[in-house]
């Protein structure tokens, strides 16, 4: 530029165009940190609060207060001794663990079946897949309901249940982890029904990527099918699936609505257990919990991206 | 004889179809008896009535539809378009910029950025939705704060509204909306606006007229993504909303759990779900993708 | 090269719905030969490839390998090994677990493998390369690691799908004569699909030429490039100048053709043609000469407009216009300075070639 020219827009006065822009990029910061601040008040209030002294009689009932008072550890310890929370604990790691599983396994197969074949019926085999995820679970849990009892479903996990509490071949520790399976089925059989489709969906994004020559190079170097998909494919969709089960794994164990509706006395999952105590009123014990949780789900966020960096 | 049956399994262990069957076989079972035929009967509960002591008389008929036309009830459906509407506006609103601003950081930024806004979603929602009702209550975080400093001297009834419910769903959502909106603000090419300035348009003409066109598949998928899950809430207006913001969700399960009248909850839900299944059509008939 | 053969195909046709990829081709390839499928994209000449692997199966005729009928055996059973076009090496394997997947799925023993891999990799010239990932490896490192896997096996036949394709130049050519002195040496029947007909030329023993799922020419290089059995092979194969001729009579051995523009032409048949019948005469650019003066009398002459001329280095290419208004390219090479024609654009030239280059291709 020459030297005249840079004169020029050095002296030159803000416009209007350049104000506009200096405005508007304040404008986008400053709504930027906005938001920002409205998504992780509440986590933190909610965190800092349940390490809070002060409590407030309202009602006859011991309420948490929001006025600082002093630091505790109270409320965890309180929580640590809860039989219920515990037993609520132990059932949704349960059902984690098994709806992991099974929707893994069976989304995996679905999804390679999807992104590698066309066949009559896809197109209906795809819609069905994705309405768990359209449906709202207030329709799917209010369907399960409906569907349990006409089976006749409470009865039979009661009589099982007894069943095999009755069992004394066993050591008792194993009879009362089987006992817990059996009450906790039916939840089970609801958290496959969505996470399938969830499990899914990632691991045929991520089959989109694989190339599928070298299936062919393993078969021509000599694996059959089997060999083929166990040394060479397997190996190289492992990520996506295990990102399909972690996510089956969190939807489980954050579920609520489906959960609430569908489980019977006595196999409580955790969200339900808080839901009750968040109804009875909002108690310490109910920030101690919460804020276990979120600090629970934070941590698990942290080592799957760790794990994924890897 | 051999021969043939080798030949035979060779056809087999080729055949497309049996791959297909067999991989796709479990789900599709699974799928067909814990999903499908649920919702049938959702269907056909919905078309009976209630009977003595909350059994069900399989009337057939269409009463509980028209039941639901009545002013109390369809209150309940208006309302419920009206809130998850303005959550979706709110989230537009505050979203698109937010969106916006991240994906004009420098690239090492973004993902980081991101990533800050996916943390609070993968917390448990109930939770998160409880967090509010500390800081909305009357005893609660902003009524404490304003009492303490003067402002007020009785606390403002924050919580169990209509508004209550659209912040929580505004702040359970937002994430939502942020994600489709940065995947769409990212892909445009910035040397356009940058052309529409050097043709003299200015930053918001240029914004307006070259970005905002170009990212318009984005805000229609996002808008989509927030408006249907609304619609169906249930958490939200529960533990924020009280009798007095009652969803479509709410009217559901108390006709459901509470006044046992599973014809007409089963009617509710089947509405609801026709509702979702439209929306999503208008999403996909508008070019939407799938996820 | 013996005489027994090493895979043969028999009619076979595939269809892919309406598409007809591979239409009734049938071949034989012999033991020790490097035998390459030449032609542009899409002419079949990967699906026929596929199907002697056994990735396809034909829809018609059959495939057999040294006598035995492959029909639906699938390729892990086929005595056969494929490199890949773009090499498909496992990348989450090391280059020494790719090399050696093959001896695994047969069960070799761990110890053998590691002797038989490490043979292999100074086979392909990569010594001690056994530890590294294929990420880690250059295009032609990469390369050599798809064929080491592949000869490693000790296939009846090796089946190469366009290998050298996304190598630059020099690297190619030097791959094309290890390639072919590995085959030499190793006594393996190869089968070479390319659309690089000087690739082709470079390496085979035979050459078959396709279009459009059929196969047009088999011969060796010699005769594909001397002696083109059609229009189509003539001009796929370098460059050809084509004139439509009328036989004015034909003594048995040499044929008087009448071209327009020019007088009558000499050319030579073998095959019988008779007086009145429309043939396709095929001129190479490199067999016609051009010259300011009228040549001396002897051998077939045109007088031309010179049109363009472009020094490349080792030849110079000059398009010259016939009287009847045809272009035709004639090519010179430069020999010495002092030698070279001096014509110039715009100006008049002579063109002259001998009869023997003049072919006459079927109609």
């Amino acid at each position: 530029m020459s030297e005249l020219a840079l004169q020029r827009t050095r002296t030159r006065k803000p416009t209007r165009g350049h104000l506009l822009t200096t405005l508007g990029s304040r404008f986008l910061s400053a709504n930027a940190i906005l938001m920002f601040v409205f998504l992780y008040v509440p986590i933190l209030v909610l965190i800092v609060f349940s390490f809070n002294k002060a409590t407030v009689i309202e009602g006859g009932r011991v309420v948490a207060a929001t006025i600082w008072k002093g630091f505790t550890l109270h409320w965890y310890e309180v929580l640590i001794r809860d039989a219920r929370i515990i037993d609520s604990i132990k059932n949704t790691l349960t059902v984690a663990i098994i709806s992991t599983l099974l929707s893994t396994i069976l989304g995996t197969m679905a999804a390679l079946v999807l992104e590698r074949h066309d066949f009559r019926g896809k197109l209906w085999f795809d819609a069905v897949l994705y309405l768990p995820i359209i449906i709202p679970e207030v329709v799917m849990a209010l369907s399960l309901i409906l569907f349990f009892v006409l089976i006749r479903m409470p009865q039979a996990i009661l009589s099982l249940s007894s069943a095999v509490s009755a069992i004394s071949f066993l050591p008792a520790s194993v009879v009362s982890w089987l006992a817990r399976i059996v009450n906790v089925t039916p939840i089970t059989i609801a958290h496959v029904a969505f996470n399938i489709s969830f499990v899914a969906i990632v691991v045929r994004s991520r089959l989109g990527d694989f190339d599928i020559t070298l299936e062919e190079a393993a078969k021509d170097l000599g694996a059959n099918e089997w060999q083929t998909f166990r040394k060479v494919t397997l190996p190289l969709i492992m990520p996506g699936i295990l990102a399909g089960a972690l996510l089956a794994f969190t939807l489980s164990i954050d579920d609520f609505v489906i959960t609430f509706f569908v489980s019977g006395p006595g196999s409580t999952t955790l969200p339900v257990r808080v839901f009750s105590m968040i109804r009875i009123g909002v108690t310490p014990e109910v920030n101690a919990i919460s804020s276990a949780m979120l600090i629970a789900s934070i941590g698990l966020v942290i080592l799957s991206l760790f794990s994924e960096r890897r | 004889m051999g021969k043939y049956v080798l030949s035979l399994m060779e056809r087999m262990r080729r055949s497309k179809n049996v791959q297909v069957l067999g991989l796709l076989s479990p789900s599709a079972v699974y799928l067909l008896v814990f999903f499908l035929l649920p919702l049938v009967i959702v269907l056909l509960v919905s078309l009976g009535k209630r009977g003595p002591m909350g059994s069900v008389v399989y009337d057939w008929n269409l009463d509980n539809y028209t039941r639901f036309i009545d002013p109390i009830y369809f209150k309940i459906f208006v309302r419920s378009v009206w809130i998850a509407t303005a959550n979706t506006v709110l989230c537009l609103v505050f979203g698109y910029p937010f969106a916006y601003f991240i994906a004009r950081r420098p690239k090492r930024w973004r993902n980081m950025l991101l990533l800050l806004v996916m943390v609070p979603f993968w917390t448990n929602f109930l939770v998160r939705t409880y967090a509010w009702m500390i800081i909305l209550r009357d005893s609660g975080l902003i009524n404490s704060l304003l009492m303490l400093t003067g402002i007020i001297t009785e606390p403002l009834p924050l919580l169990f509204n209509q508004n209550a419910v659209i912040i929580g769903l505004f702040y359970g959502y937002l994430p939502f909306m942020v994600l489709p909106l940065y995947a769409s603000i990212e892909k445009v090419d910035f040397s356009l606006v940058e052309a529409a300035q050097d043709l003299g348009a200015n930053a918001l003409t240029a914004f307006r007229r070259v970005v905002l066109p170009l990212t318009l598949p984005g805000i229609v998928a996002g808008a989509i993504i927030t408006f249907i899950p609304s619609l169906g809430a249930y958490v939200t207006p529960d533990l924020l909303g009280g009798a007095k913001a009652m969803m479509i969700g709410n009217l559901l399960q108390q006709q459901f759990l509470e006044v046992r009248d599973w014809p007409f909850g089963s009617a509710v839900g089947f509405i609801l779900m026709v509702t979702v299944l439209l929306a999503t059509m208008v999403y996909f008939r508008t070019g939407g993708k799938t996820v | 090269m013996s005489e027994k053969i090493a895979v043969e195909l028999r009619h076979v046709t595939k269809r892919f719905g309406d598409v007809v990829a591979v239409n009734d081709v049938s071949l034989q390839i012999r033991d020790g030969e490097f035998f390459s499928l030449l032609g542009p994209s899409g002419c079949g000449k990967t699906s026929t490839l596929r199907m002697v692997a056994g990735f396809e199966a034909p829809t018609e005729g059959d495939v057999y390998i040294h006598g035995q009928l492959m029909g639906l055996t699938p390729p892990f059973q086929r005595n056969t090994n494929m490199v890949f076009q773009a090499y498909a090496l496992f990348p989450h394997m090391s280059v020494a677990k790719n090399v050696g997947f093959g001896l695994e799925m047969k069960k070799v023993p761990k110890k053998e493998i590691s002797r038989r891999v490490e043979e292999a990799l100074e086979l392909v010239r990569l010594p001690g390369f056994g530890g590294r990932r294929p990420d880690q490896l250059s295009g032609g490192q990469q390369q050599r690691v798809a064929l080491a896997r592949a000869l490693i096996n000790r296939p009846e036949v090796l089946l190469l799908d366009e290998p050298l394709g996304s190598l630059d130049l020099k690297l190619r050519k030097e791959m094309q004569l290890e390639l072919k002195s590995l085959q030499h040496r190793l006594g393996l029947t190869f089968v070479y699909v390319t659309h690089d007909q000087e690739e082709a030329l470079t390496m085979s023993d035979r050459i078959a030429v396709m279009d459009q799922g059929k196969v047009l020419q088999v011969d060796t290089p010699t005769d594909i490039y001397e002696r083109p059995s059609s229009r189509f092979v003539a001009d796929f194969i370098g460059e050809t100048n084509f004139l439509e001729c009328t036989v004015l009579k034909w003594d048995g051995d040499y044929v008087e053709l009448e071209v327009p523009g020019m007088a009558p032409m000499q050319g030579r048949s073998a095959k019988e043609l008779a007086s009145g019948d429309k043939v396709t005469v095929a001129l190479r650019p490199e067999k016609i000469s051009i010259q300011k003066e009228q040549p001396a009398a002897g051998g077939n002459c045109c007088q031309c407009t010179v049109e363009s001329v472009v020094y490349i280095g080792t030849d110079t290419n000059y398009v010259v216009r016939l009287d009847s208004g045809q272009s035709v390219r004639v090519r010179e090479q430069n020999i010495a300075p002092s030698l070279r024609v001096e014509v110039d654009e715009g100006a008049m030239a002579f063109v002259f070639w001998h009869p023997e280059s003049a072919l006459i291709l079927p109609d």
